[in-house]
């Protein structure tokens, strides 16, 4: 590697792989949970199990973001990290309080872990994805607070790159979005509207300039094409993102007490979200083709790639899917919405953290790329995760579908209970598709741990 | 893209994009909380409502239901539930949760709620069910 002070990325990336398995465990509970209601009750319910997955994925992204920025800022700013032994120190203080929250959840109720973290001092619990305890989500501040100012510092120190200054303003704007999760007021209408302020304007806004930045960062440094016009493409995409993603929040104020007008503003500004994935996407394939050099990191490549088709697929197709308002008031809150979710997460979010791991894992053990042999297993391992995510996705979107017909749209509507019934075949599908892409996983891991002739580092 | 539209073209080009954009969310988010007060019934939220609130957040009930079709899809929607169950029967299918749940079949845990804590989530859901929801879910079934 270039700069030494980069080295702080490796933790932070183990971490990262480690947390991603507990949430793929977590996932196969819960996926059993549907086909076999009592499967470990009432040890782990399912709210407790669920939690446990959807905060490690968020936590997971987060080590896997901060990874890839303490890796990347210091070679685009050309000078070494403000601080390593901050970055390290948060490193611990992120993990423990990780740990912690997740053992709170598994080992008592969660009124109790309410009760036991201060809840009645500031309530800020029980609402979804933002189910951390108040020490745990002042936790996230301190340690969001002291990663940014370490990363601002090293830019402003270095060199002032258009990458640099994408990449900060989407963990900036994390950070300052994450701030609403403080905000819950007792009137639930102002609590939900305000709590998409921070999910949507993180997963459909800031985040997706994290996601760019990593992938303009990787295609300069994989194809070798003029830095000039990554940028100006990264510029590009990032604008579309944002004018479409800020007013696309109105999708989500449909059905919650919010003015019918969000009806249209939210339809009309959401249908174009797919827009910029859709450049991310050609951006990927067409700087690949323009390549002026052959990287050894064939793998890296690939996730580059990857990352563009899936994140276009699950969040922009899967999301216009059911995104306009006549449409998504039949599909609103049914396994649609589960569908989506995890392919536009797995697409847009997993594989670009996965993409700079792949990049950057290998220099900062010493090498320009890994064996051609370790290559082959991790594209293994990407073709099974893939492929896995894409038939889960395929059978949700078949369940929800039945579920609405049977549920909604039928002249007899079913209750919930009988038309989860009647559509499990389409769980049990689901979890097998689980089997597989635990096994994809498991082969990823497996990758690190394969020798072979490695290509020298550069 | 290349010739006449350069790099910092497209840079001012997302920044201004940016801020202009994020100025007209705020502009009608603005518009939306002057509307708000006549479709959240927030003039009818009591003590006992927010009470409601607090121990529907407290149990995590989003971890499996939706509420207005937010939260998990595991259980039914339950803005509507005192319309589909009744109060009573709301209250009455709570309590008889088995703690050990029922073979083979989801169940909701045993909260071992007091009647005033039961009536306090009804009355909070009840609340919820008089939100103008733009006449959401479709049917009763959520």
């Amino acid at each position: 590697m270039q700069f030494k002070s980069q080295a702080v990325a490796k933790p932070y990336f183990i971490a990262a792989i480690g947390l991603f398995v507990g949430q793929i465990l977590f996932g196969l509970i819960i996926g059993l949970q549907y086909v076999i209601g009592d499967f470990l009750f009432p040890a782990i319910p399912f709210n407790v199990a669920r939690m446990v997955h959807t905060n490690l994925l968020i936590v997971w992204l987060l080590f896997g973001f901060m990874g890839g920025a303490y890796y990347m800022i210091p070679e685009e700013a050309e000078t070494e990290l403000f601080s390593p032994k901050l970055a390290l120190a948060m490193f611990w203080i992120f993990l423990v309080a990780g740990a912690a929250t997740i053992v709170g959840y598994l080992a008592v109720p969660y009124a109790t872990l309410a009760k036991l973290t201060g809840n009645g001092i500031l309530e800020t619990m029980g609402r979804e994805f933002l189910e951390q305890p108040l020490p745990t989500k002042l936790g996230i501040v301190v340690v969001a607070l002291a990663f940014l100012f370490n990363i601002t510092l090293t830019v402003l120190k270095g060199k002032k790159t258009s990458i640099s200054m994408v990449l900060l303003v989407g963990l900036w704007g994390l950070a300052v979005f994450f701030l609403f999760s403080f905000y819950n007021p007792v009137n639930v209408v102002v609590d939900k509207f305000f709590w998409w302020w921070t999910v949507h304007l993180w997963v459909e806004g800031v985040w997706e300039l994290i996601l760019g930045a990593f992938l303009a960062f990787v295609l300069i440094k994989t194809t070798g094409v003029d830095r000039e016009v990554i940028e100006k493409w990264l510029y590009v995409i990032v604008t579309l993102t944002l004018i479409t993603g800020i007013i696309g929040t109105g999708h989500h104020y449909y059905w919650i007490g919010t003015p019918e007008y969000w009806q249209w503003w939210g339809s009309i500004f959401s249908a174009l979200e797919p827009i910029p994935f859709f450049a991310m996407t050609v951006f990927a394939f067409n700087m690949v083709n323009r390549r002026r050099r052959e990287h050894p990191n064939k793998a890296a490549v690939l996730w580059a790639l990857g990352t563009g088709v899936m994140a276009f697929l699950g969040a922009g197709v899967w999301g216009f899917l059911h995104t306009l308002a006549p449409v998504n008031y039949y599909t609103h809150g049914t396994q649609i919405t589960a569908a989506h979710g995890h392919m536009a997460f797995y697409g847009a979010y997993a594989m670009v953290v996965l993409m700079m791991i792949s990049y950057a894992m290998p220099i900062l053990r010493g090498r320009a790329a890994n064996s051609g042999k370790a290559q082959v297993l991790e594209m293994w391992s990407f073709w099974l995760m893939t492929t896995a995510i894409v038939f889960i996705t395929l059978f949700l979107t078949a369940a929800g579908i039945l579920q609405v017909w049977l549920q909604r749209a039928s002249d007899t509507p079913l209750p919930f209970m009988a038309a989860q019934e009647k559509i499990a075949l389409f769980y049990w599908m689901r979890e097998w598709t689980g089997v597989v892409f635990l096994i994809g996983l498991i082969i990823y891991i497996a990758s690190f741990f394969v020798g072979g002739k490695e290509e020298k580092a550069a | 893209m290349s010739g006449a539209f350069t790099k910092s073209m497209a840079r001012n080009i997302f920044y201004g994009g940016t801020v202009f954009f994020f100025l007209l969310f705020l502009a009608l988010s603005f518009d939306t909380h002057s509307q708000l007060p006549k479709r959240d019934m927030r003039a009818n939220i009591t003590p006992q409502i927010a009470e409601g609130k607090k121990l529907w957040e407290e149990n995590n009930c989003i971890g499996c239901h939706t509420l207005m079709g937010e939260g998990a899809y595991f259980a039914p929607e339950l803005g509507n539930v005192v319309v589909r169950y009744g109060e009573e029967g709301t209250k009455a299918f709570i309590q008889s949760r088995p703690k050990e749940g029922i073979p083979g079949r989801r169940s909701m845990p045993q909260f071992n709620f007091t009647d005033e804590q039961l009536n306090a989530i009804v009355a909070f859901l009840k609340h919820v069910n008089s939100i103008n929801d733009a006449n959401w879910p479709p049917n009763i079934q959520g």
